[in-house]
């Protein structure tokens, strides 16, 4: 809502300067979003006439003006505007002037030519945006008036943000109420006179959509002067509410629109016929509209129509083939009543957002009608002249909201802000609200002007007394009540932990959008049982995640454009798939809830992606480009901290279509897959622009916090032995295959195995591989001998000979 | 006899002189050793008279141990310069960067959403989460906003085909955590959210946290020290604030808080940075609490606005560039 100042301030007497008028407003509920001061420095600007132009003789665009500025002798201006022509009155910055933007007039020759000042725009006087040619002030406009008088200037152009529950404040007619609430003053825009009668002219009104559209009223007005001009002041006040003035009739039903707060719409009376029928659309109906769109209706439209056609979609816009022209000398005011319910979410239906559809669909004072249309006629018969027919009344009182009373118990609201108003402010404040009020045994009974659609229960009551009271005079208060414990399991990693072990293992923490493009998706393999959106911004944010893989790689993609060769991101977020089963059993309030039941499955998950040299790039060692093994230390770690190693294995087989079949893994707890690891695909990775030393790893991450709440074994007190052996194997064999069989073979006797060294090439069979490992033994129940040991090492070579093709190296 | 003192004499000006350890061992052997000439003259004594046996005894072991002595310092002599000699020697240029000591770090947006949620967790909030993708009635209708309702188009949604979507906000939580429960209730939810808009100043998804309490006393009063406290706890000092009337369905008073923030050229403004209001009694009975008994209030900000408050960025999007430039910075 954009209005000006002044207009404001003529309607209530408002007793603060301007920022203070603004700070009130906003501390209201009334957020001023912007304030725009016009008019200021117009010092030196004068109503000048222009009384001869004569092309240039150097220029083409540029004219030779004279102007009379009231001066006695004309002022030669050299001007370049198009519509610079004699007899209009136009703006003169007379030398000496400052414009806004610190422009100082000066006498100048522009090509050759002197000019003794410049000819404004409304741009150029900081008044208006319009830069197209000059502002054009009324033929009636005295010559050598200083501008700022001509147009009531200084004035400032206010912008609020009106939040939905206050349509009333969506007129000055209202927010003057508001405003004379808090300033402790009296509105005083009077009842308009009613028009005089002058011809006969009228139609029937049938309405026929009931509650939707409970009162119409019309009236017709034969002729008026098409051509007749808008007067300048209230062109101005139509300009500094945002709105551009077109033709007598339109801003005149604007101006009324923005001066009380009801939309009126005005038909060209000779494009009608018959009756005025206000119905509910039929399916598939449609209606050329004025802006040309092709509106397709349905029941759930309300329609203006006469006895042949459509007409205009209530609250909404008015048609196209019954509009005003600059031709129309007989029109049809319309000022009507439609609920909130009939309008709401119309216009976005049909892609639209109107004036009207902004208040009808907010609701607009169902008593405003006839004032409106009282003033709308008061107005155009005295710019535009013509004949006033009778007002047409077509109303459903039943169908009309009626006033409810409120109760606001005292108690309440003491409980609810935590302060005590006194009764007397809370009786000021509600008479201020032009609210009827009636006192009770515990608090008030309270009836909201028919203007304030949202009051309608106890809170309301109580949000209008802390309005005005002043939110800053609620003191501040520390909850009191019992505080519980939240208890939080040892057995479970916080999710902050974790991260931070993942930031002190190098990795940095990344956020992604949720959505990917469907071809990205795509081109990783990601095709089944995605969850795409209905209606994205782009095609490249259109399906929500199944991984956070491809979008943590095009991250890396980006640092590596960016001259960034060693990248290591991890993102913790969720991934979403179609599931089929529940993910919660609705309770029983949620049968409300039509959508209880089957929903995407959304998993939290946890990805790394990494590539360049495995360490940071140092002078202490060589160089290393990263591999496999160096995400499989990361995964150790992530397995590591949950502190059941046994649960967790990773196998070669079952891997995706992104990773390289032969430097992945699928990664298992409890036997059941939770993610994967591995280089990409080098398919994937050419057709991302990308080498064989990204890397990639992806789990679930619930399996990753939970953690192994510690349970202390005995340590022993007998001593370790050790004993080492390399064994000559076959390259088929995996680690994890020797090592389950070594520790299958001796049992608790062996308390670790480690690898300490691998080897192939010269000195080893092709295809076979030579490991050494260190057999780390120990007895919980006396010391070890050493032909214990040895009975050990013998019982896992022969397992390894037996079972692995193994070989004991010399 | 006095063959052993000048033996001796001679061995001690030789033990000065001893420039080396194996040097010295070697006349060590030759003194002491099994073989050396004090060793030597102690065999000697069990051949004398039992007085002399005793003198002669007394003045072998006195020119033993200065011997010994001797030899002693002299060790530990050499010793000494053999270290000062290493330690010379082994010179680090101790300014060459340590290994390995890249590190990551954590996101702005999870540091400043940590943060938050710490702080309520502190005034015993719980964390509570909820679906990113919900349905209409927990993002909108249990939160009083009827369909097609004009406070609808302040949330621009994503939907799915079947209805569902993306939600818009944080306060479904707020439905969610009141169905499981009854008061007291005091709950902190941190996630992300969505809303079909993008431009330099906002992104379709952001992350937001809510927080709710509902108890048998709970105020505006209280709202507003509850939110005062957050902010100067998390900002590490005092502002000046206004809570402004404001309208949010699912609230009622509504509020907006801002606070007067200075910025780096000098001037200030006032700066809205949440969201609140008492629950609506509406809310309250679609979760099966009752609104006679009980009152609560609700809040909820921008993550990525105190994120960029708190750590100087200027533009939200270089919160989901993930530019390595970038993140380092919160290392």
């Amino acid at each position: 809502m954009k209005f000006s100042e002044n207009w404001l301030r003529e309607l209530v007497e408002i007793k603060a300067d301007r920022a203070a008028l603004a700070h009130a407003l906003t501390m209201a509920g009334l957020e001023v979003e912007e304030l725009t001061p016009l008019g200021e420095g117009l010092a030196g600007v004068v109503v000048a006439e222009i009384i001869a132009a004569d092309k240039h003789p150097e220029a083409d665009r540029l004219q030779i003006c004279k102007v009379d500025a009231g001066q006695g002798e004309p002022l030669q201006i050299v001007c370049g505007a198009p519509n610079a022509r004699v007899g209009i009155k136009v703006p003169l910055a007379m030398v000496g002037a400052r414009l806004p933007g610190d422009i100082a007039i000066k006498a100048a020759r522009l090509r050759g030519v002197e000019s003794q000042g410049m000819l404004c725009s409304a741009r150029e006087l900081a008044i208006d945006t319009d830069a197209s040619g000059l502002l054009e002030l009324p033929p009636d406009a005295p010559v050598g008036q200083p501008l700022a008088t001509c147009l009531g200037l200084p004035d400032a152009s206010f912008e609020l943000k009106l939040t939905p529950n206050r349509p009333d404040c969506l007129g000055l007619f209202g927010l003057a109420h508001d405003v004379a609430a808090l300033f402790g003053s009296k509105v005083r825009l009077a009842a308009p006179p009613a028009a005089a009668v002058t011809c006969d002219a009228r139609r029937g009104i049938r309405l026929q959509a009931g509650k939707d559209a409970p009162r119409y009223l019309g009236r017709v007005i034969e002729g008026i002067d098409p051509a007749a001009p808008t007067p300048l002041w209230m062109t101005e006040r139509l300009r500094r509410a945002g709105l551009r003035p077109i033709s007598a009739v339109v801003d005149v039903t604007n101006y009324v629109m923005l001066e009380l707060g009801q939309p009126l719409h005005a038909f060209d009376n000779d494009a009608l016929r018959g009756d005025i029928v206000v119905r509910h659309a039929r399916a598939g109906e449609t209606l050329k509209l004025l802006d040309g769109s092709e509106a397709r209706l349905d029941e759930g439209f309300v329609l203006i129509a006469d006895e042949d056609k459509p007409l205009a979609v209530a609250g909404v816009m008015g048609g196209f083939d019954s509009r005003v022209t600059d031709a129309t000398g007989n029109v049809f005011l319309e000022s009507a009543h439609f609920a909130p319910a009939a309008i709401m979410g119309r216009a976005r239906k049909l892609g639209l957002h109107t004036d009207a559809s902004h208040r009808f669909e907010r609701g607009v004072d169902p008593q405003l009608p006839q004032r409106a249309l009282e003033r709308a006629s008061d107005l155009l018969l005295a710019i535009a002249g013509g004949r006033a027919g009778p007002v047409l009344v077509a109303e459903n009182l039943a169908d009309l909201p009626v006033p409810v009373a409120v109760a606001l118990r005292r108690d309440r609201l003491r409980r609810v802000l935590g302060v005590d108003v006194a009764d007397a402010e809370v009786q000021r404040i509600f008479v201020a609200l032009g609210m009827q009020i009636e006192s009770t045994a515990d608090g008030w009974q309270v009836t909201a002007p028919s203007s304030r659609f949202d009051i309608e229960r106890e809170e309301d009551l109580i949000e209008e007394v802390a309005r005005i009271f002043g939110y800053d005079n609620i003191p501040t208060a520390t909850p009191a009540g019992a505080l519980t414990l939240a208890i939080e399991p040892e057995a479970r990693i916080g999710e902050l932990a974790l991260r931070e072990q993942l930031a002190a293992r190098g990795y940095c923490e990344a956020v992604n959008l949720s959505f990917v493009a469907a071809d990205l998706l795509a081109s990783w393999g990601f095709t089944e049982r995605l969850v795409p959106l209905a209606n994205p911004l782009s095609a490249d944010l259109a399906v929500m995640r199944p991984s956070l893989l491809p979008g943590l790689i095009e991250a890396l993609r980006h640092n590596r454009a960016r001259q960034q060769e060693r990248v290591r991101l991890f993102e913790v977020a969720r991934v979403f798939h179609q599931g089929a089963s529940p993910r919660e059993a609705p309770s029983v309030q949620d049968r409300t809830s039509p959508q209880a039941g089957n929903s995407p499955l959304e998993t939290p998950s946890l990805a790394i992606v990494a590539c360049g040299t495995a360490r940071a790039e140092q002078w202490g060692e060589p160089a290393r480009t990263l591999d496999f093994h160096d995400l499989k230390g990361d995964l150790d770690a992530l397995i590591g901290w949950g502190g059941q190693p046994q649960r967790w294995s990773v196998h070669a087989d079952g891997l995706p279509a992104w990773l390289h079949p032969g430097r992945g893994a699928r990664v298992a707890r409890d036997g059941e897959t939770v993610g994967y690891l591995g280089a990409l695909h080098p398919q994937l990775a050419r057709a991302l622009d990308l080498g064989a030393d990204v890397h990639v790893l992806e789990l679930a991450l619930e399996p990753v916090l939970t953690r192994r709440l510690p349970q202390v074994q005995p340590v022993s007190r007998f001593p370790l032995v050790r004993r080492d052996i390399a064994m000559d194997l076959p390259e088929s064999v995996s680690w994890s295959q020797i090592e389950q069989l070594v520790r299958s073979t001796l049992g608790a006797r062996l308390q670790e195995l480690r690898l300490f060294d691998r080897y192939s090439g010269k000195g080893v069979e092709a295809g076979r591989k030579s490991l050494a490992m260190g057999l780390i033994l120990q007895d919980t129940s006396r010391t070890l001998t050493d032909d214990d040991a040895d009975r050990c090492v013998r019982e896992a070579i022969d397992a390894l000979e037996q079972t692995c093709r193994g070989k004991l190296r010399g | 006899m006095d063959d052993l003192d000048s033996r001796a004499r001679q061995a001690l000006a030789e033990i000065d002189k001893a420039d080396a350890l194996e040097v010295l061992d070697a006349l060590r052997v030759g003194l002491l050793g099994k073989s050396g000439i004090v060793t030597a003259a102690l065999k000697t004594l069990g051949g004398l008279a039992p007085d002399e046996r005793k003198a002669r005894g007394a003045e072998v072991n006195r020119i033993k141990e200065r011997l010994a002595d001797a030899l002693a310092a002299r060790k530990q002599w050499l010793e000494q310069v053999e270290l000062d000699r290493r330690l010379a020697s082994e010179q680090l240029d101790i300014s060459l960067p340590g290994r390995d000591g890249e590190r990551g770090g954590i996101h702005p947006i999870t540091r400043a959403l940590e943060r938050i949620a710490s702080i309520f967790a502190r005034l015993g909030y719980q964390r509570a989460d909820g679906p990113e993708i919900e349905d209409d009635w927990h993002n909108f209708e249990a939160l009083n906003f009827p369909p097609h309702h004009p406070a609808r188009a302040m949330h621009d949604t994503f939907y799915f085909a079947d209805g569902r979507l993306l939600r818009t906000h944080t306060s479904p939580v707020q439905i969610r955590a009141m169905k499981g429960r009854q008061p007291p209730i005091r709950i902190i939810a941190p996630g992300k959210v969505y809303r079909s808009d993008s431009d330099q100043t906002h992104s379709p998804m952001f992350h937001q946290v809510e927080g709710l309490l509902v108890d048998e006393t709970s105020s505006f009063a209280d709202l507003k020290g509850t939110l005062a406290e957050f902010i100067r706890a998390f900002f590490e000092r005092d502002f000046e604030m206004r809570f402004r009337p404001s309208y949010f369905p699912f609230t009622e008073p509504s509020a907006e808080v801002d606070i007067r923030w200075d910025a780096p050229d000098g001037s200030t403004r006032w700066l809205e940075v949440l969201g609140c209001g008492m629950v609506h009694p509406e809310v309250l009975k679609n979760c099966g609490i009752d609104p006679e008994r009980y009152t609560g209030f609700a809040f909820g900000l921008g993550v990525e606005r105190f994120a960029m408050l708190r750590y100087g960025v200027s533009d939200l999007r270089a919160f989901f560039e993930n530019d390595l430039r970038f993140l380092r910075q919160f290392a």
